[in-house]
């Protein structure tokens, strides 16, 4: 009887002795794995244009229909992306989105991916709906644009501009930028 | 215990230095307990791999304060047909008891002020000055007075069950005085160890006993007892048949809310404190050093310090053991512990007869 009582008490002060498991989220997360399927990004060319040539493909791809794609026709002079159109408005409604990627899978210009953010909780229905504001890859020479919501011509270029990353309490993005490196190296041993 | 007032005792002082003690030993005891909580919850999250609270203050350090403030503030729902003065007796009683059993426990020797120190290096007699004893009532049967006081707050359980109205209260409540009855024996009997060995119910005269050679190495088996027993006696698992929380809602304060349940908790970890205090008394050699070349006049320091061992033992026993089923919980008491104390005592009564 003594020696399980003793061995039992050996686990426990093994354990007290080992370095603590718990992640002290949001200070400390951990890596997203690579192909996580989070909040959407849309993306631009190394130029600035946006890839996206608002074909609504994704739209129609969408099992769930929270994708609402507006296209308007480039202007030749001032283009936003390579193709005839581009998206003037593009939304997606996170609380309905499934996460399941179809979208990413339709598009024929990879425009959109999922991306690795996965805190995606908030206290207003309305900041869910992701528009092209918050989903669009940020772009340092970020070049203004004829559609709603870009810079006006003339106006001072935002070093953070549309699409930066969302900044978590701690002033880092879940998954995006963790505070723990990703290692492949195995973690203690577990028993 | 002064019934007629012996003219040498300077009332005032006396009177005086009664109130600073009490106020300081119950400042620190309610502190302690506080910090208890906070410790309980650090070792039980290592144990568990986990960090534990660390928000509130500096690595957790105001948590305590936190919970208190929470308590206090919490609605103190009570159920309706309740014992209404029982009820609210209850709680204060196991408070007020766990409180009350440290009066008698010396932190330190009794230091003489102003005054001939009473022959040999141990004496607790200071003729012509003032003894200052470190304890709130030096009492010569102080060890008695602790079982019975600690026995009163069996009532607090009991009461605290009944006064409910509900089933599982007074279910755990039954549990726990048949049990707490029942350990109280085996803890009685593991006592008497030291007590035969010494003499006396003195616990000042206990401790000096100890000099040179403490009991835990005269009585392991009593000590081994006394531990067991007294975990059963603070209700902790592995014998906290009268919580059982999986089992009986929260056993006796399960109708308790707010302070009332405050005072149990309070209560339950000043119980903790008290029985540690009274192993380290009996078995650690009190406030002695405990290598022979460490001072001896930072009694309290090394009082307080072998309390916090058995503390944190009764944490990690806590924190590693699953909870006994209850007729193996009487088992142990009356089968394994009783006749162990028993021979224990033939033993002792033995060899100090042949001394």
């Amino acid at each position: 009887m003594f020696r399980e009582l003793i061995g039992g008490l050996r686990i426990t002060l093994q354990a007290m002795l080992r370095k603590p498991e718990t992640i002290q989220y949001p200070e400390e997360q951990r890596p997203v794995p690579p192909r996580a399927r989070g909040r959407h990004i849309l993306h631009r060319y190394d130029n600035g244009l946006e890839k996206c040539i608002g074909c609504e493909l994704c739209a129609g791809a969408c099992p769930v229909g929270c994708i609402y794609v507006l296209p308007a026709a480039n202007d030749p002079a001032d283009p936003v992306s390579p193709g005839e159109r581009y998206a003037l408005r593009y939304e997606i409604n996170l609380m309905r989105c499934i996460y399941c990627g179809y979208c990413a899978e339709a598009c024929p210009t990879e425009a959109i991916t999922l991306g690795p953010r996965l805190d995606l909780a908030d206290y207003k229905r309305e900041r869910l709906v992701a528009t092209k504001h918050d989903l669009l890859e940020a772009w340092p020479g970020f070049r203004p644009s004829a559609g709603p919501g870009s810079r006006a011509p003339g106006e001072l270029p935002v070093t953070a501009g549309p699409g930066t990353p969302h900044q978590g309490p701690s002033g880092r993005a879940p998954g995006v930028n963790p505070a723990i490196p990703a290692t492949d190296a195995p973690g203690p041993p577990r028993p | 215990m002064i019934l007629a007032i012996d003219p040498q005792v300077n009332v005032p002082v006396t009177l005086l230095v009664a109130l600073v003690k009490g106020v300081l030993i119950l400042f620190v005891l309610l502190t302690t307990a506080a910090y208890l909580v906070l410790a309980e919850r650090k070792v039980s999250a290592r144990i568990q791999l986990r960090i534990g609270p660390n928000r509130v203050g500096p690595g957790g350090l105001l948590q305590p304060a936190a919970d208190a403030v929470k308590l206090i503030f919490k609605e103190a729902a009570a159920p309706e047909g309740r014992d209404r003065f029982l009820f609210e007796l209850a709680p204060a009683l196991a408070a007020a008891m766990a409180l009350f059993a440290f009066a008698t426990i010396p932190l330190n020797q009794t230091i003489c002020i102003n005054g001939r120190h009473g022959a040999g290096p141990l004496s607790a007699t200071c003729p012509g000055g003032y003894a200052l004893h470190w304890d709130l009532a030096h009492l010569n049967i102080g060890l008695l007075f602790i079982l019975a006081v600690t026995s009163i707050g069996v009532y607090a359980i009991f009461l605290g069950g009944w006064a409910s109205n509900s089933k599982y209260a007074l279910l755990g409540a039954l549990r726990s005085s048949a049990q707490l009855i029942s350990y109280e024996m085996a803890v009685s009997f593991a006592i008497v160890g030291p007590v035969l060995l010494a003499g006396s119910l003195d616990l000042e005269r206990l401790v000096q006993a100890q000099h040179g050679l403490w009991f835990v190495f005269m009585q392991p088996l009593a000590f081994l007892l006394y531990l067991t027993a007294g975990l059963a006696e603070t209700n902790r698992l592995p014998f906290d048949l009268p919580e059982a929380e999986g089992e009986l809602g929260a056993g006796y304060h399960t109708e308790m809310a707010g302070m009332r349940f405050g005072m149990y908790f309070v209560g339950e970890y000043v119980n903790m404190v008290t029985v540690a205090a009274i192993a380290t008394t009996l078995f650690l050699g009190g406030w002695m050093a405990p290598v022979f070349f460490l001072p001896n006049w930072l009694g309290p320091i090394w009082f307080f310090a072998k309390v916090g061992l058995l503390i944190f033992i009764m944490l990690w026993v806590r924190w590693t053991y699953p909870r006994l089923r209850y007729d193996r919980l009487m088992q142990f008491g009356w089968k394994v512990l009783l006749p162990l104390g028993l021979a224990n005592i033939v033993v002792t009564a033995v060899f100090v007869a042949l001394r």
